[in-house]
């Protein structure tokens, strides 16, 4: 009789036991990862959120300290229609005929992308509304640059980074193409050539830009003897404000083709030769062996790296900061730049007002090259 | 024998008593006093300032044990840095040299350490033969001093006497002479190098120290009833004083002097001009006292005893504060007029000040205070101010007596009374400009005045369109903190009561 009530005990403790072992097993997944969501909440959520709280006070000098006076709206209102408008966004001209000729092209790119959204099999209310939101904010953008950049008014901040993001990533793009199709070559000395085109983009942004400020020299630097050879000695492309950006431009292209440039190389030494090959023997020129094969190959690889210049293009400031200072004016100035110069003078809450807007604009942008383009071509490779 | 060794060991006894009495006062002459003490002392990216810091420091150890750690930055990050660094608590820097300016934001908040009991114990600073107006404006904010100056700033306008005396020209008395002095060297060889030169050479980058060269100029317009007046806001409603006809007037002067210079002269900073000018390739130049001993530092200059220095130049047509018009200078509008023009020697910035952090230890405090004071004791400072790399320009009373130093330096005595003499001119100057000292005032001058002089000059503004933007961004700043604590503050600057 003992001997089976303790059998039946012993089996009672087995079972609670595998019931128990069964909860924990559910449960292990959430415990594992419990650290990394709690390092994410304390490291990346709480400073964004903590940002984001800034962005709506301003700080005020009291007995003893300093203190964070909640104000709402009014860093990003004085950003958008306040003393600062003209600064973040710039000053619209009136609207010149190329100007006009650009925007109309431009709507009606969107315009036709959204109909043919609409006549194709895929489409969803959701997708839609996305599309619509898209065209609607890409719209403003390309009134914005158009109407700051080709009349008579000036870019502000927002739109010099996008031009500056637009510009720099587009050729950085095409010369990385270009040297990586050159170095896969079998040409001699393409290993040399590999290691020199990747030097610009190991040595520190600052340092370009001071090596950017005595080329840009032209009363004095290494590049004096030309400039004079020239009679362009008395002539200061920095203070001009289309010189400096092209300054500031020309100094980022030179040091991130590079990173776009190793990574295409890596995407084309790992294309399967026997595609080229029988393309070859098929009778394709180099020109349609690239363009229907290669290229079409590389689309990921470059779609991502491109996604990754884009963002990093949108943080652009050592360049402008040193080679210019955001000048001549505020001509050079990047979004960043604006939200450090803010934040020089302590005005923390308008600060992170920019840095806000910069966010907005990034994801915005990122959201939109990953859902309309990138996610294409992956699924078309 | 046994009285010879009392009577020797009574006078031993006396002298430890003697000896310890004396060194109640921060004195620096004995050994390992502070052994074993770093002090870190924040300031801007040198040579500039940093330099004596960093050249004296080792000299203080070995007096003292002390060991001082010069930690630099830029200038336009100065402010933040020491803001942030006192407001987080953080507590890095045991002391700086910084400008004064800056004391509206930092004294109220109780970041720096009251000075007065250990001043007033410190014999060898010499307190007393610092200038009156370093002493009772770039020291003190509301009646306790704050810091120990180093340095002594007004702006002036240098002059080649060469260039002058072989053309038959007189230094500039006004602006518009200014302006033709510049116009006539323009594109002249002044070094004989067989390249064209300029005829003047100003900072105007945007993000240094450019903003207070417009103000110099704007003074001479704006303030004339003397130093009370104020040259920055109306001290009746703290409205801005850059949004009338002589600002306009100050702004057109400016943009003239930006094409009278070097092509790249948006892009200068005070060290570009200086460098130029000492080189022989400026007729002219507007700076602090900082050429005067540059133009004699043989490493470099080529202008050696070629340099003249003069009160910054003024206007015989000043802002009438009831018509807010331009008016020509008459007894009543300009009453200290010097041949009919009103000068407005401006005290830009205020003179480099060492200040301590209330945060740090006392241990610490005193070792600070102790550097602070060697550094500004006359017998260190009377030489410091003499070597042009140092930042430093005379602020002492003994620095303008004592011409011992400046001969050693390699001035000669005609030089260095004309350079001192301009000093004097402009310290003693009943209409002198005194710069802003409110809280923020970093955001009023190194935020918005100087962003919208950089876009005026690169032609993204119009004269109108600077003043209303300085104007505006000002006024909405002063509502932010509380316009009348602003008025309050900016009148008690300036010591007006009522």
């Amino acid at each position: 009789m003992s001997g089976y009530v303790s059998t039946r005990g012993f089996r009672r403790a087995a079972s609670i036991w595998r019931l128990i072992g069964a909860r924990l097993d559910h449960l292990a997944g959430g415990v594992f990862i419990l650290p990394a969501v709690v390092v994410i909440l304390g490291f990346s959520i709480f400073p964004l959120v903590a940002s984001l709280y800034v962005s709506l006070s301003r700080l005020s000098f009291s007995e003893g300290g300093v203190d964070l006076k909640f104000v709402g709206l009014d860093n990003y209102a004085k950003l958008v229609t306040g003393i600062d408008h003209v600064h973040f966004l710039g000053l619209a001209g009136p609207l010149t005929p190329v100007g006009f000729v650009v925007l109309a092209a431009g709507y009606g790119l969107l315009a036709f992308a959204l109909y043919r959204y609409v006549r194709g099999h895929n489409r969803t209310a959701g997708g839609l509304v996305g599309r619509l939101f898209a065209a609607g904010v890409a719209g403003f953008l390309l009134w914005l640059v158009v109407s700051t950049v080709l009349t008579s008014g000036r870019p502000g901040t927002l739109v010099v980074t996008i031009i500056y993001v637009a510009v720099d990533v587009s050729v950085q793009v095409l010369l990385g193409l270009g040297l990586a199709l050159l170095v896969v070559q079998q040409l001699p000395g393409r290993r040399f050539f590999r290691v020199v085109f990747l030097l610009p983009m190991m040595i520190t942004p600052v340092g370009v830009a001071y090596l950017f400020r005595m080329l840009t020299d032209t009363d004095k630097g290494p590049l004096y003897p030309l400039w004079a050879h020239f009679g362009l000695t008395d002539v200061s492309w920095v203070t001009n404000p289309w010189g400096a950006r092209g300054a500031v431009m020309i100094g980022d292209i030179w040091q991130w083709t590079p990173f776009i440039f190793i990574v295409l190389l890596a995407a084309l030494e790992t294309l399967p030769h026997e595609l080229v090959e029988a393309a070859v023997v098929d009778g394709a020129t180099r020109w349609q062996v690239f363009w229907r094969i290669r290229l079409p190959l590389i689309l990921p690889a470059a779609s991502t790296v491109v996604l990754i210049r884009l963002i990093e293009g949108f943080k652009i400031v050592d360049l402008p900061n040193v080679l210019t200072n955001g000048g001549p004016g505020t001509a050079t100035e990047s979004l960043t730049l604006h939200a450090y110069t803010i934040w020089r003078a302590l005005d923390i809450g308008g600060s992170a007002a920019v840095a806000y807007m910069l966010l907005i604009t990034v994801t915005f942008i990122g959201v939109c090259y990953v859902n309309l383009f990138r996610r294409r071509v992956t699924a078309m490779a | 024998m046994s009285r010879q060794l009392a009577k020797a060991l009574v006078l031993a006894l006396a002298a430890v008593i003697i000896a310890a009495c004396t060194s109640g006062t921060p004195n620096t002459s004995s050994n390992n006093k502070f052994s074993g003490v770093t002090v870190r002392v924040l300031t801007f990216t040198g040579p500039q300032i940093a330099e004596p810091l960093q050249r004296r420091g080792p000299e203080f150890e070995r007096l003292t044990g002390a060991k001082i750690a010069v930690i630099t930055v830029p200038f336009s990050d100065l402010y933040q840095k020491l803001l942030t660094d006192f407001a987080t608590k953080t507590n890095s820097y045991d002391a700086t040299v910084f400008d004064p300016q800056w004391m509206g934001d930092y004294v109220p908040s109780g970041y720096l350490e009251d000075l007065d009991s250990r001043i007033q114990g410190d014999s060898a600073l010499q307190w007393n033969d610092i200038a009156p107006f370093f002493r009772d404006f770039s020291a003190t904010f509301k009646g306790k001093i704050y810091t120990i100056p180093l340095d002594g700033d007004f702006q002036m306008v240098y002059y080649r006497t060469d260039l002058l005396q072989k053309d038959g020209l007189q230094p500039p008395q006004t602006w518009d002479d200014y302006i033709s002095i510049a116009q006539h060297f323009q594109g002249k060889d002044l070094n004989g190098d067989g390249k064209a030169d300029y005829g003047s050479c100003l900072a105007m980058k945007r993000s240094a120290q450019s903003y207070w060269m417009y103000s110099s100029i704007a003074s001479a317009f704006i303030q004339s009833q003397g130093t009370k007046q104020g040259a920055f806001f109306d001290t009746n409603n703290m409205q801005p004083l850059y949004n009338n006809p002589a600002a306009a007037k100050g702004l057109g002067i400016y943009k003239t002097l930006s094409k009278l210079g070097p092509p790249d002269q948006l892009n200068n900073d005070v060290g570009d001009s200086r460098g130029l000018f000492v080189t022989g390739r400026c007729a002219l130049s507007l700076d602090w006292g900082d050429i005067g001993p540059l133009a004699v530092d043989k490493t470099q200059s080529k202008v050696i005893d070629k340099v003249g220095a003069v009160i910054l130049p003024g206007s015989k047509q000043v802002l009438d504060r009831s018509t807010m018009q331009l008016t020509d200078c008459n007894s009543t509008l300009c009453p200290n007029a010097t041949n009919g023009v009103n000068h407005s020697p401006f005290a830009a910035f205020g003179g480099w000040s060492g200040a301590i952090n209330h945060a740090a230890s006392d241990k610490v405090k005193d070792a600070a205070y102790a550097f602070l004071s060697y550094m500004s004791q006359p017998a260190q400072s009377s030489v410091d101010v003499t070597i042009g790399k140092t930042g430093f320009n005379p602020y002492r009373t003994s620095h303008f007596t004592n011409m011992g130093p400046w001969l050693a330096s390699g001035m000669s005595q005609q030089a260095a009374q004309n350079y001192l003499g301009a000093i004097k001119d402009s310290l003693n100057n009943p209409n002198m400009v005194l710069d802003m000292r409110i809280p923020q005032t970093s955001f009023y001058q190194q935020t918005a005045q100087d962003t919208a002089l950089a876009q005026f000059l690169a032609g993204e503004l119009s004269v109108d369109q600077t003043m209303a933007q300085i104007t505006a961004q000002w006024n909405k700043k002063t509502d932010e903190i509380g316009r009348q604590s602003q008025l309050d503050a900016y009148k008690a600057s300036l010591s007006v009561t009522k």
